[in-house]
Parts: C-alpha cells; structure tokens; sequence
C-alpha cells in the first residue's frame, strides 16, 4: 500500500499543478469571460480511458465532468489517425463529443515519460466570439449548430512543439474578435506549458510509478468516500420531474424527468421519459448531460475530491435522441438552461432520500440578457457598436443551516456579475432599479433567497436580447418547502402615438424568457425579475421572529407572511403571539386532513 | 533635552508587544504582556509602563492594532445605518452575484448594515457626472431621523456614480453634520472616490460598522495619554504599511483592518533589504494561520482590495496577505477518504495545543513539533506556561493518528510536520505565482513564533534560496511600527482612452493631491526626513476589464505627456502579459497617488549581537530531535549569544524567549552583521 503521508502530499501537489495553470490562464486571458467570470478550467487525465485524474479548484464547475470527454474525443481520433507524438497539442470544440458549447475550445496535450504517454492535459476556456449568427453566439432562434457558429473538429495545432500556423489561421478567420481569441489561446498554452514542466519536475522527484499508483489510490479513494455517502440513503427509488418552458422556437414545454434508484452503495441515474431533442438550442450532448450529473452530485457531496470517482459507484442512462443526447446539427447554445434543470431534479429527487443533505433548488436559469445598438457620433450620426451582455443572477434554495443565498450565482458557474457602474460608464443606459426582488423567495422553514429585480433605461434606441427560463415552471423547494417566484421579463409599452409609457412595463414577450431583438426606443424600460430559490421545510415551522424580521426588511409582506408562514402580525408591527398560534395549528390541522 | 524615546506597540490577540528605542543613545528593548482581550486599553498601557517610566519622555507612540479587526470578525461592530440613492436599497445585499465555495450551495449571506436600516432618497448622478436628478434634501433628513429612531449610532452614505460627481454626497454630508449626534459619519466619495459600487459601499459600511468602536478605543487612549502627561505624537498602522495620526485612524477605521500584520511585513521588507535581500516571502505562523506575503524589490506587495469574511469587501490599498489554516494549533485528523490532513480547524491559543494541557485533546502541529523534540517543553516560548506536556501530546498523536494509520507515534508525528509544511510550501508557490515570481528567486522570512520550526523544509520543498530569521521573531510588528512611514491615499476614476484625456487636467490633480498629502503630513504633527509622493495610474487596453498598475518615476511624472505614459504602459503591459495589442485603444480607469512622509530611521546595528562570546558559548545543551525516521544528537544553542559571523550546522536548535528555529541535518545558520540568521542548504 502507499505511504499515506506520501499520498497526502503529492494529491496536494497535482491538485496545485492545476491550480497554477488555472491562476496562469486567468493572468494571461483578454477576454473578461475568462479573466473575470473565470469560464475555464484546467486538468490531468488518464492516458488510456481519458478519466479525470486531478482537477484545478478555480474553473468553472461544470467543466470539470465535461473535460474528460474531450480528451476521450483525442484519443479516439488519435487511435485512427496516428498517435500522438511529445510536443503535440490537440485544438477542438465540437460540443456533441467534448460537452457545452462552441465558445468551449479544448486544448489536449499528452505528457510523455520516455515512450509512453504518462496522462493527457486539458485547458478548456469559453472564448468571445466563434462566429454564427450572433455576436457572442446566443442565438435563442438557432434550429442547427451552423447557426451559433463555426465547429473544429479535433486538430493538431501544435505538431511536435510547432504551431501550425494555417490552422490558426482558420480559427482566426471565423470570430468577429480575432485580437481577444489570439490572447485567450495565448494565455491556454501557456498554462499547458507551465502544466508539463511542473508534472516533469514531479516525474522526475517521485518517479512515473510512483505519481500513477497515487493518481490510482487518490480515484479508488474518491469512490470509496461517494460508497459510503450513498450506502447512507436508504434503498428505493426516487423520482422528480421538471420542465423547460420552450425550446425558443415553439411554444410547447419540454420535460426532464429522472428516476433515481439506491442499492446498496450503487446508484443508478436514469433519465427515461425526458423530452426527444428539440428544434431550438436548449439541447445538450451526452458528455454534457454526464458533466452536469457530476456537478449535482458534487454539490451535494461536498467532501469527495474532484476526479472521476465520483462517478464510479454511479449509472447512468441517457434516452437516445433525447434533449440530452443532442447530435450534430442539433443546436446546442443554450445548453446552460438544460443543465441547470437536470442539477434541479437530482436536488429534488435526493431530497426525498436524504433531507438533511438536500436544499430547495437555485433561480435555475442564466438570463444571459444583452441589450446592443450604436453610439451616437458627435454628428449626430451612427457610431460603432456596442453590445452590453451579462447573465443576470437570482436565488439559491433554503438549505439544512439556514436561509437560501440571495442573489447568488448559477449552480454551473462561479462568474460574478459587472459593476452597475462600470456598465453605466460603458453602454448608454441607466439602472433604475438594481435590486433583490421582494417576495421571491420560496416559502419555507428555511426560505429560498432572493431573485433579482433589474430595471434598465436606455438612453439612446437599442435592441433588446434575451435568454432565459423558468418563466413558467418556478424553482422547487424541497422538503415541504415551497418554490420560488418565476423569472419574469417585461418591458415599457408605446402609446399608439408612439410616445413610450415610461416605468409601465405593460409588454411582454411571447416565448416568455426568449426574446431576439425588440426594438426599444430611447427612455424605454425593460424590467428582469429572476426567480428566487426554493424553501426547505414546511413554512408553518419558520420561527415567527424570522418571519417578523423578513417583514421588517420589506422580503416579505404582512399579507404573505399571514398566508404563507400563518404569522399575524398586528398593526402596531409586532407579532400577534395568539392569533399566530391559532392560525398555525388551524393550518396544520387543516394539512394533516389533506394527507 | 527634548523627547528622545520611540515606542512601536503591536497589541495582537494574545500578546502585546513593545518594543522601545531611544533615538539618541540607540537603546532599545523588547518586551511583552498579555493582552486583554474586550479591554485592550489595559494591555496597552501595561504595555507602555514595562517599556517607559515616564510618558512625558516619550516622543511618538505608534501603534499596531487588532480592535478593528477582532469587531468584524466578531461581528461586534456597531448598529449603522445606510442612506443611497433611489433604486439601491439592496446595494449592499446584492454584491457581485457571487457565493462562498465553489461545491455546494448552503453559502449565507450577512451584511453589516440590514436592509430595514437601509433607506433610499430620490437622487441621481449619471456615469459622466451629470445630476440626472437633484437631491430631495428633506428626504435626507427625514432617512436619518428615522435612522437614528431604529438606533443607528453611525451612518453611511453611498450614492451611485458618486465618483463622478460627489456634489449630491457632499450635500448629505452637510444635512448631516447640522443633525447627527456624534462624527460617525461615513461618505463613500470621501472615503474611496473610486468606480464599482459594491465595493465602495462595502468599504463604506464596514467602516460606518466600526467607527463607534475604533473611534471609542483610540480617542480614550489618546485621552488617557494626554492625562498621563504624554506630549508626542500618537500614531496609528494601517493595513497598507503606512502610518496616520489616531485622528484620522478614528475617522477611517476600515483602513486599519491588517494594522498588525502590515506592520510586521512591512518591517520585514525593511530588515531584509538592509541585509540585503530585496526578494523575500514572510511566512507569519501564529496560532490558527499561516500568512504569507510577497516583498520584492524590496518592496511589499499591496493588494488593492480584500474580504474579511464572504461578501465584506474593503477595498483600500493593504498588504497582500494570504492565509491558509495551518498555524501551531491547527488540528491533525484524518479526513474521511482517510488521508492525514491538518486544519483548519485550530485550537488556536485557547484551548491551545494537547501539550498546553487546558482542555484540548486532538493533535495539532505545535504538539508535534514537541513530541519530535524541535521545542524545548521545559522552556516555552512567551512566558505563559512553565511547561508542555510531551507525554499528552504524544499520546493524542498515537490516538488519532498513529493508529488509524498504523505506524508509530514519532513517524505520525513526522507526518503532521510533512503535510503541514507541504500545505504552506503549496500556497506560496501558488502566491508567488500569482504574483508572476519565481519562487526560487526568494528566500523566506519567517517571523512571529512558530515559523522559524519550519524555514529549512520550506527551502528543502519550494528550492528556496535561503531563509532569513530576524534577530527578534516574536515582535517584528512592533519594531515595524517604529520603521513604518506615513502615508496618505489619494484616487480619482477617468475611464478614459489615452488619446483624448486632458493631460494638463491630469498633471493639475497630481499637484492637488500632492498638496492635500503634504497638508494632512503637517497637520499631523509628526517628524519627517523626506516626503515623497507615489503616482500611478490603472490603466488597459479599452475593452478588457483588469487593468494593470502602471508606477510613474519622478522624472515621467514631471515630464508627463501621452507618449510617455503610452511608453510607461506598455512596458508595464508587457512585462506582466508577455505581448502587447495592436490597434486597439489604450484606456486610463485610475490615477492613484500615495504621499509618504519618510519618518527617520534609526540604526538597526544597535539591535546586532555585542560579539562578546563564542560560539561554544552559546551552546546550552544537546538535545534529541526526531528527523527523517530517526533521532539525531541536536545541539542546543542561546540565539541571542551567537557572535556576528557564527556559523553552525545542522542538526540543531537554536533557541531565544520568542521563538525557536530548528536546523535540519545538512542545512547551515550563519549570523549576519545585524544579528539575522541565514540558513541555507550546505552543498
């Protein structure tokens, strides 16, 4: 057996090998996505099955599953069309074999010791622009990948440590940001390369064997950790089901549905009764769908490392030509929808098993809104462009400890969002609200923190862009606790004369959440109230304080603090003490009948 | 004769620690005393009697402090309450959109300032300075009234785009000072005039929050000396190294979060330097934390902003700290993939280690230095106990590791060691990198009590150069505040291409806040040998969202004109990036200018060993020390009895009342002209 102290030594050193390439990338990256939103990540693989071995703590979560893939998709060219050779590193960002979408270029590069590949690395980073019909590349309208940009297949960009300059050349002549792409896969293999001198350094002190039988040991570890979580839920089967609102194209909703089953210390994930791909492009890959699964779990299971053991003890079965099985030329931009309700419904099926580990689901959609037109030149005449996009946030789920987060950020991601005020200095437009959004937390023992309410004026004509969800199926809560408010998106109408209703916000959009470019004038408003995150526990045992607080603080009102948590609270702003205790047990009387 | 005596007081969360010099004679002394915690005005003075008996000799005061620190991590602050601008309430609930761990989602939020103390007024400024809407001035009133009714005993005030144009701030600031009871007021632009609301409100806030306690503290004690007899100048560290009078420290307590620790890393960059490393990392070993800064180029790395805890962000120029839970009391335990890990969970000073026998019983890392014999448990370091009880320590060491993980007690505790140093050599390799250095390039510098254990393995890990131990470890804090400069912070937001900014408007404000630095220098009454003033900008290529700081010389700041801050920025760019941009735009978000009023040095020779003794003389003993799976004949030596040039080799101890410093086999010390230790790797 393995030293123990060794082990915990050289898991702390690899783990920090991929930190460094993440901190290397993120210096280096010139595009904010990357430098700021930190939609990267970096890690080792197995040489033969392509398995995660290590992965860096900084990147983005849902890559970590999703990486794996795409060294499976270089070894599998690599087995039909030569092997890889030292000083050889692989370029692709086909999503349907590496996972997520096309702004997702993968970087492979294998490691040798002597003859023999010691592990691939990965640096996969979400670069600006690759073309398509859209800027940025959400286009809620896309019926086929052609539309949301252009699709490499894996190349050797580097060929025994030469960049193959007509390559680049291709990849530089399908983005409309050739500068901020040239900086990103700059920053990318310069993370590969400090990655390989680092690991050879490690070769070279501890020996291949030795680095191997650890990267064994560190995976056998990680399974047996997840054995013994799931030996802990009680055997049975456990269901949830969810819906999409659209796929952007038709109205009709789409449903995600899983059924998971514990044995023992297996558990099987199966996605059986989950909608066929879709028209619009809320489809995801298999690899995907997988990566997502390992975020659910890894969210619940906090204390298992980050390699692919995790996913041992773990079945999973993914319908054929289903929304998560999507195939080429499915399009896949709005894959981020998709995965985040495929994490809800594992969070409520598990909270069936084990509601102490569970929480009520967060906002569950990205709300990637970007409002765009032209500056003003001082002639008065059209200027260059600008386009102000940002994903917007919303509430997480009440949990065990406490209150859900209010405000937090997407289950997938851990990007923050701009400054109001950079924003305000960049783009011609003016927050008039910026703030959380009352009432939109699910009720709940612990309730679900608040979504957001955003409201934007422009001060000059512009369009308006978003994507979004959960306009018509709220964030569940869990444990008897109650979902969130939906996402609700709507802007200033315009009187027949033309003049805008200004701060009415009477409109909204037919597909709900997806909207291609509505024409706003200047002075015109829109308005985004995201949805908060679900509750945990019944909402007649939240403590009555913190209810009166919640009504302090305007979270809540008096009224929904009557009907939702049955606290009265009296006209003099205290609690009444025994029409609160009448009302509670006249409520849970009134439950109990229903049972 | 006029006042001659200096007095450097760092009062830290379990020790106070003075340290007096005499600017004429050169006579100086250590020493320590318990601090009391909730009323360290005790400490304080206790402290200031063993190192002076009379007050009214003293001629400067300076001061590290923890009080403001300890309020917020204690959440001990005050009830502030918060007036911004309509639509904006939720400023502060709101952040960044951001959680505090990357797995799992149970992260809570808990701002200083709750939204029902929280009130809007209709205003608004616009992003180029515009008022878009005046200010309701009854409005105003009317919020602090209310505030003051809910109990708010200081207020903030954060307006949106008040960087631009503070007019609306200054207007409240006015209402204010007619009918708030007390100077606990708090305006973002005056405090931190800079674009990105969140953090400036953050930084407003917290200091609203600590204003009441701060303020207190400091004006009691500047009372208390003044009724002592005391005539000098009282002045106070900030987190950024710099010194400001107790007037201003009260005003703006938020910039005093890291007094203590910038204090000590401020003074190491110094003592380094005047022994002739420029490149070193200090590594601050305390109770529950292992704190690593960057000092190169002899000068110490300033972080523009840090969080106290998840979502209170100070942004105001501080040392760059970083800080890992591995400290003497962190606990060993085995994880549940049954890997042996240490922290971070701390037994911290109290209970404190096995070995301090008072109530904790799982291993930590002090206990394995004392059961594989690097610390001497007859002689503690800082006086508390008389004792350590190896025997306990051992014992918990066989208990929850040893057995768990089949081996024998010392290689356990061995084991502890290993993961603990592999832990903190791992996060200054990532720091270093972070930073863009090259860690090899750097010799470590340990200070406080327990980092000397540990300096050889550092080097053996990371292939540092060397380690450098300062002569007096255990309060380098408070010599740092006798070495520490005064220093003002001056910022103004531009967001603006470099093409078209108004150069001579740029030139003007650099005077201005130059004159402004030198006023607040003077008023403060303290001495200084020089003032210089610091200039630079934060600047990018327009479109990218970091920007990178550009540091203007004198003669670019005298000569300033847009080829040459094109030039500034580029070389800059360049040499953190690798490359630069064609064709687009050059952008200046900031100009930041820091006035420094250099206080006279005194002479660290007077510190130096007298040279009185011999090497074999300052040998106490031999003692047996555990050490790559066996035992060695250790010899004990007396630190502060080594003769300048004193060479001796490992294994051995060296041991001195505030630290011990253990030499592995096949490493070296060396005793430089000042009285530090270089320890190297004998090749």
């Amino acid at each position: 057996m393995i030293d123990p102290v060794l082990l915990s030594v050289l898991r702390g050193r690899l783990e920090q090998v991929a930190d460094e390439m993440d901190a290397t990338l993120f210096k280096a990256a010139f595009n904010p996505i990357i430098a700021e939103a930190h939609d990267a990540s970096h890690g080792f693989y197995n040489a033969k099955t392509g398995d995660t071995l290590v992965q860096g703590k900084f990147g983005l979560p849902v890559f970590v599953g999703a990486m794996a893939f795409a060294v499976r998709a270089v070894i599998s060219y690599t087995a039909e069309h030569g092997l890889p050779e030292p000083g050889d590193v692989f370029l692709f960002n086909d999503p349907y074999d590496g996972g997520t979408h096309l702004n997702d270029f993968k970087l492979v590069q294998p490691v040798f010791n002597g003859d023999d590949i010691f592990c691939y690395m990965a640096s996969v980073a979400h670069w600006h622009d690759v073309g398509g019909n859209v800027p940025g590349n959400y286009n809620p309208a896309a019926t086929e990948i052609f539309q949301e940009g252009v699709l490499i297949p894996p190349v050797k960009l580097v060929r025994g440590g030469e960049l193959q300059h007509d390559i680049l050349n291709i990849v530089a002549a399908n983005t409309r940001l050739p500068t901020s792409m040239h900086g990103d896969l700059n920053g990318q293999l310069a993370a590969l390369r400090l990655g390989e001198e680092r690991l050879n350094e490690l070769i070279s002190q501890y020996s291949a064997p030795v680095l191997l039988e650890v990267l064994v040991e560190l995976r056998q570890r990680a399974a047996a950790q997840m054995q013994r979580h799931i030996t802990k839920i009680p055997d049975g089967t456990y269901e949830a089901v969810d819906y999409l609102d659209n796929d952007g194209i038709s109205a009709e909703k789409l449903i995600v549905k899983v059924s998971i089953t514990v044995l023992g210390n297996t558990l099987s994930i199966d996605f059986t009764g989950t909608s066929a791909a879709c028209s619009g492009p809320v489809n995801i890959a298999r690899s995907t769908a997988e990566a997502s699964i390992y975020v659910a779990l890894k969210h619940i299971f906090t204390d298992v490392a980050a390699n692919a053991g995790v996913l041992d003890p773990v079945t999973i079965n993914i319908p054929a030509d289903s929304l998560m099985d999507a195939r080429s030329p499915r399009p896949v931009g709005g894959y981020t929808e998709t995965i985040l309700r495929v994490i809800d419904v594992i969070f409520v099926a598990l909270s069936k098993a084990i509601p102490d580990m569970a929480n009520g689901c967060a906002y569950g959609t990205i709300n990637a809104l970007s409002i765009a037109g032209h500056h003003t030149t001082e002639d008065g005449q059209q200027g260059s462009r600008w386009v102000m996009f940002s994903f917007f946030g919303g509430g997480h789920g009440g949990h065990p400890l406490g209150d859900g987060l209010s405000h937090g950020n997407a289950p997938i991601s851990m990007a923050t969002i701009p400054p109001v005020e950079i924003l305000e200095a960049r783009y011609p437009i003016r927050f008039t609200q910026w703030a959380l959004r009352n009432g939109s937390g699910g009720p709940g023992k612990h309730r679900g923190g608040l979504g957001g309410l955003y409201e934007i004026e422009v001060m000059c004509d512009a369009k308006g862009f978003l994507f979004g969800e959960r306009g018509k199926f709220a964030p569940p809560g869990v444990v008897n606790g109650e979902a969130g408010a939906l996402n609700k998106f709507t802007f200033d109408g315009k009187k027949p004369d033309g003049t805008i209703e200004t701060g009415q916000f009477s409109q909204t959009p037919e597909m709900v959440s997806k909207i291609t470019g509505i024409e706003l004038k200047k002075g015109q408003r829109v308005r985004l109230q995201t949805p908060g995150g679900g509750g945990y526990g019944k909402a007649l045992e939240r403590s009555a304080t913190d209810v009166l607080t919640d009504v302090q603080n305007g979270f809540i009102s008096t009224t929904a603090a009557r009907e939702s948590y049955g606290v009265v609270i009296g006209t003099n702003g205290k609690i009444d003490d025994s029409a609160t205790s009448r009302l509670r047990s006249s409520r849970l009387q009134e439950a109990a009948s229903h049972e | 004769m006029s006042k001659q005596t200096l007095i450097g007081i760092d009062v830290g969360g379990t020790f106070t620690d003075i340290f007096v010099i005499n600017q004429q004679t050169g006579e100086s002394s250590v020493h320590k005393v318990a601090s009391t915690r909730g009323r360290e005005a005790d400490g304080f003075f206790t402290g200031i009697a063993a190192g002076v008996e009379d007050v009214s000799s003293i001629a400067a005061i300076i001061h590290g402090t923890t009080v403001g620190t300890n309020a917020l991590l204690e959440r001990k602050g005050a009830s502030a309450g918060l007036i911004t601008t309509e639509g904006f309430r939720d400023i502060l609930q709101m952040r960044r959109r951001d959680r505090p761990t990357t797995w799992g989602l149970w992260g809570q939020y808990h701002p200083v300032i709750e939204r029902a103390m929280s009130i809007e007024v209709a205003e608004r400024t616009l992003a180029d300075g515009t008022i878009h809407t005046q200010l309701d001035e009854s409005a105003v009133r009317h919020a602090a009234q209310q505030l003051l009714a809910q109990g708010a005993e200081s207020i903030a005030v954060v307006f949106i785009n008040a960087h631009a144009n503070n007019n609306n701030e200054k207007a409240v600031r006015k209402i204010l000072q007619q009918l708030w009871p007390n100077q606990h007021i708090s305006v973002s632009s005056e405090l931190l005039p800079e674009i990105r609301e969140f953090e400036r409100a953050s930084t407003t806030a917290l200091n609203a929050y600590l204003q009441p306690v701060v303020g207190n503290y400091l004006t009691a004690l500047d009372q208390r000396l003044k009724n002592e007899g005391f005539t000098g100048e009282f002045l106070i560290v900030q987190s950024n190294g710099g010194l400001m009078n107790s007037a201003s420290a009260a005003q703006s307590p938020v910039k005093t979060a890291l007094s203590g620790p910038a204090a000590g890393v401020y003074a190491s960059a110094y003592l380094a330097s005047q022994s002739g490393f420029d490149n070193v990392i200090t590594c601050d070993m305390g109770g529950t934390s292992f704190d690593i800064s960057v000092v190169a180029d002899g000068e110490a790395a300033l972080a523009s902003q840090s969080s106290v805890d998840f979502g209170l962000v100070i942004r105001s120029p501080m040392i760059e700290i970083t800080t890992i839970g591995a400290g003497g009391g962190s606990i060993a335990w085995i994880d549940p993939e049954g890997m042996l890990s240490i922290g971070p969970e701390s037994a911290g000073s109290i209970p404190g280690p096995v070995c301090y026998q008072r109530g904790n019983d799982r291993p930590t890392v002090t206990d394995a230095n004392v059961v594989l014999g690097r610390i001497n448990s007859n002689s503690p370091i800082g006086g508390q106990l008389n004792k350590l009880d190896t025997e306990a320590a051992a014992d918990s060491i066989r208990r929850h590791i040893a057995e768990p993980l089949n081996m024998d007690v010392m290689a356990a505790a061995e084991a502890i060691i290993d993961v603990a140093n592999a832990r903190m050599a791992g996060a200054i390799r990532l720091v270093s990198i972070e930073r863009g250095h090259d860690p090899r390039k750097f010799a470590a510098m340990p200070f406080g009590g327990g980092g000397a254990l540990h300096s050889c393995a550092l080097v053996r890990e990371i292939g540092l150069a060397s380690a450098l131990i300062p002569r007096y470890p255990g309060i380098v804090s408070a010599l740092g505040c006798v070495i520490a400069d005064m220093r003002q912070d001056f910022v103004r937001t531009y967001i603006e291409p470099l093409s078209t900014i108004d150069i001579d408007g740029l030139c003007t404000v650099i005077r201005d806040f130059g004159h402004q630095g030198a006023q607040q220098l003077n008023e403060a009454q303290a001495e200084f040998s020089s003032i210089e003033n610091r200039v630079s900008l934060d600047m990018l290529y327009m479109g990218q969202t970091h920007t990178v700081d550009v540091s203007l010389t004198t003669d670019e700041v005298t000569s300033l004109c847009r080829d040459s801050l094109k030039a500034a920025f580029e070389r800059r760019y360049l040499h953190t990036y690798g490359r630069l941009l064609e064709n687009v735009e050059i952008g200046v978000i900031n100009l930041r200018t820091a006035v420094i009023g250099k206080r006279p040095k005194f002479d660290l020779s007077t510190l130096a060993p007298d040279n009185i003794h011999t090497v074999d003389e300052a040998i106490t003993g031999i003692r047996q020390v555990y050490f790559d799976g066996k035992s060695h004949n250790a010899s004990i030596y007396d630190r502060l009895t080594l003769p300048v040039d004193a060479v001796v080799a490992g294994p051995c101890v060296l041991e001195q009342p505030d630290t011990t410093i253990w030499i592995e086999p096949g490493f070296s010390a060396t005793v430089d002209a000042l009285g530090n230790l270089i320890v190297a790797e004998v090749r």
